[in-house]
This record gives C-alpha cells, structure tokens and sequence, in this order.
C-alpha cells in the first residue's frame, strides 16, 4: 500500500512540478501571420450543448471556417460551463501548460471572474485587436466592456446579447393581466397559484430571475456594482428572500421542487402547468413556435421599468492548444455573415453584439430584413437594461437559496 | 505457450481488476486530506472533511442515498424472490424471460425517462384518463422528483429487478429444482414457502454478489438520481458531480472529501445490509422449524406476475412514448397524441451523430473483445489447474461493481491527465470500459464454460490434438452462442457507461450515451426521446446481430441448432 502512494505521489509531483505558464500568446498585430499560422489546427470549442439549434449553428460555423480558413472546429458539448473551468484547473493541476484540451469556451459572468482570477485566460487581452471588433456595439452595449462588473480587458471576445422577457400563451391569458414588475408578479402568483416558477439556482435562468427581483426589491441598488458587503449582506438580500418566502407557496409544486431550466419551462408552458415563463434570449418564443414546441398563441412583455441583461462571450484559456485557431473563430463569429445568421430565428435568434451604425450598407440591410416573429418584441419594444450586479452577489445568494430552501430541513 | 498465456491472463485480469481501483481510489483519497499539490494542498489536513460536515443538508442527502438504495435493492429482490419461487420450472417463467432479458438491454437513462413521461402530471397515463376527469391542466403534483425518493425507487426497480431475476436464472440450474419441489409438495408445503426453505438460501449464497453490486449502484447512481431523484436536496452522487463540476477549485477538495463520504455511505448500505441478512436466515429458521406450510399463496403468486408484468409493460410502454415525442410536433396537454408528427428532431440529430456512434461501436467491441480474450484465458486456466474460482476470485470480479464508480473514476480522471496521456485518449477509454465490461462478461460466460461435458475434449485430446486445437475446434464452437452472448452483454454494459466516459474521455471523444445525457439537460422531450432510442436499439442491434451469427455458423450441423 504504501510503496503505490509513492508511485501515486511520484506520478503527481513530476506531473505537476514542470515550468510554471508562459505568456507567449501569438502576436495580433500581424493577422495574416494570425490566419497562416491557424490552417491545420483543431479548435476544441467547448460551448453548451443542450440546444440543438446552436449545436446546429456550431456546425454551420465549423464548415463555413474549415472551407474559409482551414481551421476545424470540434464543439465539446458541455452540460454546464463549469465542466469546462473544470477541465482547465484539472490541467493546471496536472502541470500541462501547454496543448490543453480545451481552445475556445463559450462562458460570461461567474466562470469568466474565476477564469480571470485564476489566471487560467491567454493574456494579454486579444479582444479589441480582432479584425472584425470594429463592428462591435461598445458605445450603446456597456456590458461587451463589463461582464458582471467585471471589466473584460479584452480577455474575452463578445458573441451575443442577452435580456430578461416574459411569455405567456394568450389563448389561456389575457396580455393586460399581465404583471408589469416583480411585485405585480408576486400578486399575480398569489392569485394563480401553482402557475409561475423559476429554474432553481445554480441554473443560470434561475439565477437571472433573482438577480431581477433582488435588483427590484433591494434598498440601494447602487451596492449591486459593487463587492458583497459581509457586514450589510444579510440585511440587503432580506428583501428577496423575504419576496421569495411568499412566492414559494403559491408556485408551482408549493416551491418543493422547481423546473429544470428554460427547456423545462417552455415545455410546462405547453402543457399549461405554467402560464407565465421567462427565459434570456427575446425571440425563445418564436423559436420555440417555429419548432412546434409552443402554440402559436404564445406572446412576449418585459418590465417596463427595466429586466436583466447581458452579454456573452468567447475565452480563450492560456494552455489552449491551438490559440490561433481559436483567435480566428472568435474573430469569425463576430462577423456580420456570422452575427446575422445568429439572430435569424430560424437557426438561433440571438440578439447581434454588433452596432447597426458601424456595418456596411448591404449588411445593415439585411439585418433589417431579418423576420423575428410574431412572439418576438422588436428591439425597441424591449425595456431599459438592468445591469448585472457583480459576480460576488450570485455566489452569496445561490448558497444563501441553497440554505434556505435546498437542504431539506 | 499455451500453458503461460491463460496464466498471464489471470494475472492480467486481476490487474486490470485491481490497479485501476486502487489507483482511483488514492487519487481520490490524497485530496480527500487536502493532499493535492497543484491546488497549493501540500499537507495532509482534515479541513476538507470540515468543510463536507459544513455543508446544508448533507445528512439528509447522505440518509436518502442509503434509503433509497436499500428500498430498491429490497423490492427487487423481494420481487425477483418471489416470482422465481412461485414459477420457476414452469413455461411461465420462460415466457417471462423472454421478456424481460431484453430490459437488460435498456440504458438506465432511457427507462427512467421513458417511467418520467409515463407517470408525470403531464404524462401519458392523466392524459388517458384526462377526459373521464375533465381534467384540462396537469394536476399540481410532486412527480417525479418527490422528496422521498419514491420515483426514482420505481426506476430503479424497473432496471435492477430484471438483472436480479436473470442472475438468479442462471444460477437456478446449479440447485434440485424438481426434486425440492416435489418434496416440498408431497409435505404440504405452499409453492413459495417450499422454495424459500429449501432452495434459496443456496441460491441466494451464488447472487449476493450481484445483490450487494445493486446496492452499491443504487445508493451511488447519478443519472437516475437527476431524471427522478429529489432535487432540494438531491442525493450525495448527485451533489458530488456538481461539486467536481465546480469553477471554484478549492471546491475539488470537498468533492474528494464527498466521493469518501459516498464510499462510506455505500459500506453502511452494505453493513446494513448484512443484517437484513443474518435477520431474515433468523426468521426464515424460525418459520421453517415451526413448519409454517403457507399454503395459500395463489394470490401472492399472482400478484408476483402482475408485478413483473408492470414491469417490464411500464418499459416498454415509456420506450414506446419516447419514440412519439421523438416523432412529435406540437403536443399539448392533454391530447393523447402529437397534433402533427415531424421528422425534424430525427433529421436534425442524425447528421451529428456519426462520431459519436463510430466512438460507441469502436470503444464498445474493442473492450468487449478484450474482456472475450482474458474471460476465455482464465476459464482455460481454471481448466489447466483443475481449480474453479474462489469466493475471494468472485468478489474480485465484483469489485468494480461494488465499489461505486464515482469515488475512483475522479482519481483516474486526475492520474490520466497527470501522466500526459491525451494522445492514448482512446485507449485509456477502452481500457477504463473494460474494467467495467470485464465482470459481466466472465460471469455470463463461466457457467456455461464449465458445464460444457468435458468429455469431448478428453475424446480430442486422446486422439492427440493439442490443448490449443482442442480449444479452437471443439470448445470454442461448442460454446458459440454464449460466447456471443457475453459479447452482446459486455457491448451493451460499455454502450451505457457514462462517468468513466465524460471523465476519461473529456468531452473530445462522445459516445452516444455521453451525448444524450448532455441534450437531456436541455430537457427538450423530443431530443430525449430520439437519443433515449439510439441508446437503446444500439446495444438491441448488437444483440440481433449476434443472435443470427450461431445460425449462420451451424447450418449445416444440425443439433446445434436451436
């Protein structure tokens, strides 16, 4: 027994005892050199895989950069983007500093702060020196510069936008009994119960409806761009738990066990065991009736004083195996071709990170032309943006939920 | 030479056995106690247990996982028991074998999601009685995913009651069926009371082992867990992957600390379990001593077939609703089918499931053939050396059963990674299924190896074939159909594996189990139903095709033919 911990113990330390990280990440200021240097690789995109449209997209995007660059690009369907942090601390561990597994990650908030702080992102920022970040929408989408309060510094290039909607089937609901803040929801719920829920955190839905509710209900808003507060924590979350704790009884299943996740919504949508759903993307609903997944009759609203939104992204972890590779897929799926066929409902519907004003007529155009359907809200119908807090609020409050009301007591 | 290669293929097979255990378990366990340089652990420190008995709801967790274990284990058993001892020896229970030996086929994750849509509150069976009711919307109960446990009980019950009654088949041949039921009859003695006196406790001594492997799965077990278990909180397997998933990389620590903890929760299921054992050897003596006949046991009887009937009906009755929400296009609540049927889900899965099927079909034969090879090296020595198999063997065998895999695959996962191995990803997949597909194999083969009427091989042998040429021409296709039997059985096992997969192979190589389990966390109905399907006609293919090869092979002979 003890001669294997030693081997064990052996195997580990000259596994992990190699050089510490370099930092020679491939030099951006000569694309061409950039675009030569990643014919041949494999980029291993490592994105969320429970969505078969974006798997599909994902593959449009490997074909179209194999054919334009030479580049394949494998997605690694994750079930949770923390699988993929996972894998890169698991290889930071291991000493492999070099040709890691993972070349792209499709990741925002939380993971992106962790991934930052570790260390474990290609530096120095590349972002703004892609060809294509001329186009990006930095002026009216402040959350391309800020993930969660986090200032992004080019570590992380944007890949779409997200903002908090809300759907219900007008066939069973009328639009003008629909709750207009987190408040009216609550009395809604009171009134329907068993017919709203939310995903249960760490679920990133889930976790986007707390932080809508606790930026409603909170006392000063301002302490959610900054850092948690130890001392003040308790009393400036009171007031969602304090919403929630009248929410649970009158949710579906009395709040004992709560929806997997948007998919899981959108299906109790169709069954009519919900009848008011969120999700962060705006044209879900069209998707979803375009799939047959949601009748017909199902119609968007948001807040009118404001919902969540975001933005995500694509990083780049420092031992990737093919950077350049993954430099120029980011670079292509900030493209106009790229972006435009995102927000075509027909393939994704996920809101452009590009600015209208910055593109070449032809593209702006058919931007313009794009149909969003009848469930979608046009973009100016959308509400003001409530920022995210920082990513310190989430992590208190989903264990702060998991206390409360996840650990059978 | 033909006497060293079973030798070395007994020693090859217990490394295989042991090694990859005991080194997952270290890498497990040195974490456990803060022991992981690369995450600035360099001393031993208890603090990761701290933080573990920190963590909310932790016992209960720990409790559930125990319980439900246990409960599934006991029903299964329970029912296997006593549907074997009502029928065993009748054409009933052939009939019943036929349709059950199938189940064993199904992936755990198919069955569960097949059992989820037929008894949810929006599942196919209100919407059968939907109109009698007037019920327009999904009643607001807590299925699945009540806090008892009680569905994913059910899940389990359906899975592991077929792989009991089998393994309690095979071992029916080793015990004196008629006899003991003619003894017992001519005593007076009910059917079931007559079989449990006389014949179960020898045929219970040849399963445990299988019986403790369903423990240890059941108490351990992950995908079921998800798709029906309690979620506020879940079970500790479940918190477990959730904590080996975790961004934050101090978290690694409470997860080696947690996958200790399961270990101990499974021991304590097993603990438990021998008591269960001594106390029912006490109550079956005290009964049998005071010769209880239980004669009226016709409605017990009947019951057991019912029960098993259920069974393997809500199974196959969830596949079939599986492949109508893989069919579907919209299907609102509560018609009993889809207002259109599509082929989009099918169309838009079948091109990218290509790789994932090549890695499945490659990785499930090549492990299969492996553990085909050792199984036969040992069996041979057995024969060389006139010596069967001890206990001490058999629990070998089990180990990787019995040791749940989620407390020595993250160690594995760690010591891969460590040694550089990217480049032998597919070996290192190959081999970790064998680990797993290697016990089945040999115990589906061994039987039927050592039956086989020794005497045409000492006719051979006598007219001077070698051992080699024996094996090849006489053994080998004498025994053709449970060889291909194995092979079906040890294709499907790989077919199924999850952890060791996602861990092992990282996301770089998919198998089509690893993709399902990943589209099911979209919770997309008619994802799962399409994937859910391929899992299973998979490993049902292999087991067609196998089937046709042994006809094929003996055409012209004609005895062989069955």
């Amino acid at each position: 027994m003890r001669l294997m911990t030693g081997i064990f113990a052996a195997a580990l330390m000259a596994a992990t005892s190699s050089f510490p990280a370099k930092a020679a990440g491939p030099e951006l200021s000569d694309w061409a050199a950039v675009e030569k240097a990643a014919t041949g690789q494999t980029v291993y995109f490592n994105a969320w895989g429970g969505s078969e449209n974006i798997n599909a997209y994902l593959e449009w995007v490997g074909a179209e950069m194999q054919s334009r660059y030479g580049v394949s690009v494998v997605q690694v369907k994750l079930e949770d983007t923390a699988s993929a942090v996972a894998k890169v601390i698991a290889e930071k561990a291991a000493g492999k500093n070099d040709g890691g597994s993972v070349d792209l990650i499709w990741i925002n908030g939380e993971n992106f702060v962790s991934m930052k702080q570790q260390g474990l992102l290609l530096t120095p920022g590349w972002a703004s020196s892609l060809p294509n970040w001329a186009y990006v929408d930095v002026e009216n989408q402040p959350t391309i510069l800020t993930d969660f309060t986090e200032p992004t510094e080019g570590l992380e290039s944007p890949w779409g936008g997200a903002k908090m909607v809300f759907f219900h089937d007008s066939a069973r609901t009328e639009a003008f009994a629909m709750p207009d803040n987190a408040t009216a929801l609550l009395d809604w719920a009171k009134k329907n119960p068993g017919r709203f829920s939310y995903p249960a955190p760490p679920d990133f839905t889930g976790s986007s409806f707390l932080k809508q509710v606790l930026s409603e209900v909170i006392g000063a808003p301002s302490k959610l761009a900054k850092p948690v507060s130890e001392e003040t924590f308790n009393a400036d979350v009171e007031p969602l738990f304090a919403y929630l704790d009248q929410l649970h009884p009158a949710a579906w299943r009395s709040g004992k066990t709560f929806p997997q996740n948007y998919s899981d919504m959108k299906q109790k949508l169709a069954d009519g065991e919900l009848e008011i759903i969120f999700a962060f993307n705006p044209s879900e609903a069209s998707a979803g009736i375009k799939a047959g997944e949601l009748p017909e009759t199902v119609r968007s609203f948001t807040f009118s004083k404001g919902t969540l939104g975001n933005t995500h992204f694509v990083a780049i972890p420092y031992n990737a195996n093919a950077k350049e590779g993954a430099l120029v897929t980011a670079n292509f799926l900030i493209s106009p071709e790229a972006q435009l066929r995102k927000q075509d409902p027909t393939y994704w519907g996920d809101p452009t990170v590009l600015a209208m004003s910055k593109l070449p007529e032809p593209d702006r155009a058919a931007f313009k032309a794009l149909d969003l359907g009848a469930a979608t809200l046009a973009p100016d119908k959308l509400g003001p943006v409530i920022a995210e807090p920082h990513a310190s609020w989430m992590e208190r409050i989903e264990v702060e939920w998991r206390r409360r009301y996840a650990s059978g007591n | 030479m033909t006497a060293l290669l079973p030798r070395s293929a007994v020693a090859l097979t217990l490394g295989l056995l042991v090694l990859p255990i005991t080194f997952g378990l270290l890498g497990t366990l040195l974490p456990a106690f803060g022991y992981l340089p690369a995450l600035g652990g360099h001393d031993l420190s208890l603090q990761p247990f701290r933080d573990l008995a920190a963590t909310p709801g932790l016992p209960t967790a720990a409790v559930l996982s125990v319980a439900t274990g246990l409960a599934a284990t006991l029903i299964s058993l329970g029912i296997t028991l006593i549907f074997v001892a009502s029928y065993a020896g009748t054409p009933t229970l052939s009939r019943l074998q036929h349709l059950l030996s199938p189940l064993l086929a199904v992936p755990h994750a198919a069955a569960a999601f097949g059992l989820a849509f037929l008894i949810a509150p929006s599942g196919f069976l209100i919407r059968l009685v939907a109109p009698l009711f007037g019920i327009d919307r999904p009643p607001d109960i807590l299925i699945p995913h009540d806090p008892m446990g009680l569905t994913m009980i059910a899940g389990l019950v359906i899975k592991e009651t077929p792989f009991l009654f089998l393994v309690t088949l095979a071992a029916l041949p080793q015990v004196e069926l008629s006899a003991a039921r003619r003894l017992a009859a001519s005593f007076g003695y009910g059917r079931i009371a007559g079989f449990v006196y006389l014949l179960w406790p020898s045929l219970y001594r040849q399963i445990r082992f299988a019986v403790y492997a369903v423990i240890a799965y059941s108490s351990s077990v992950v995908d079921v867990a998800l798709i029906l278990g309690p979620n506020l909180p879940g079970t500790l397997a479940t918190r477990l992957v959730q904590w080996m998933n975790d961004p934050d990389l101090s978290v690694r620590f409470l997860a080696s600390a947690g996958a200790v903890l399961q270990l101990g929760v499974t021991l304590a299921g097993l603990l438990f379990w021998f008591v269960l054992e001594r106390l029912a050897a006490v109550l079956l003596r005290a009964s049998r001593e005071r010769g209880w006949r239980f004669v009226r046991d016709q409605f017990l009887r009947r019951v057991s077939i019912l029960v098993v009937g259920l069974i393997g009906g809500a199974v196959f009755a969830g596949l079939a609703i599986l492949a109508i929400w893989s069919l579907a296009g919209l299907w609102q609540f509560p018609d009993l089918l889809p207002q259109s049927f599509t082929l989009r889900s099918w169309m838009s899965a079948l091109p990218r499931i290509g790789d994932p099927l090549v890695t499945t079909l490659v990785t499930g034969f090549a492990s299969t053939l492996l553990a085909i090879l050792l199984t036969i090296g040992c069996l041979e020595r057995e024969i060389q050396t006139g010596r069967s198999a001890s206990q001490k063997a058999l629990l070998m065998l089990y180990l990787p059963l019995i040791v749940p895999q989620i407390t020595f695959v993250f160690g594995l996962q760690l010591l891969f990674i460590g040694s550089g191995g990217g480049e032998y990803r597919l070996t290192a997949l190959v081999l970790v299924h064998l680990v797993f597909v290697l016990p089945y194999v040999f115990l589906s083969l061994a039987d039927p190896w050592r039956a086989l009427d020794r005497r045409y091989e000492i006719i051979a042998t006598a007219l001077g074939r070698s051992r080699l040429s024996v094996l090849v021409s006489i053994r080998l296709p004498m025994l053709i159909r449970p060889i291909l039997t194995a092979l079906a059985l040890g294709f499907a096992v790989s077919v199924g594996q999850y952890l060791p997969t996602l861990l092992i192979a990282e996301g770089r190589l998919s198998t089509i189990t690893t993709e399902a389990v990943a589209l099911a966390s979209g919770n997309n109905r008619r994802v799962i139903g399409v994937y859910a399907l391929l899992q299973t006609i998979v490993p049902f293919l292999a087991f067609a095709l196998l089937a046709l090869i042994p006809s094929a092979l003996h055409r012209n002979r004609r005895e062989m033919r069955v």
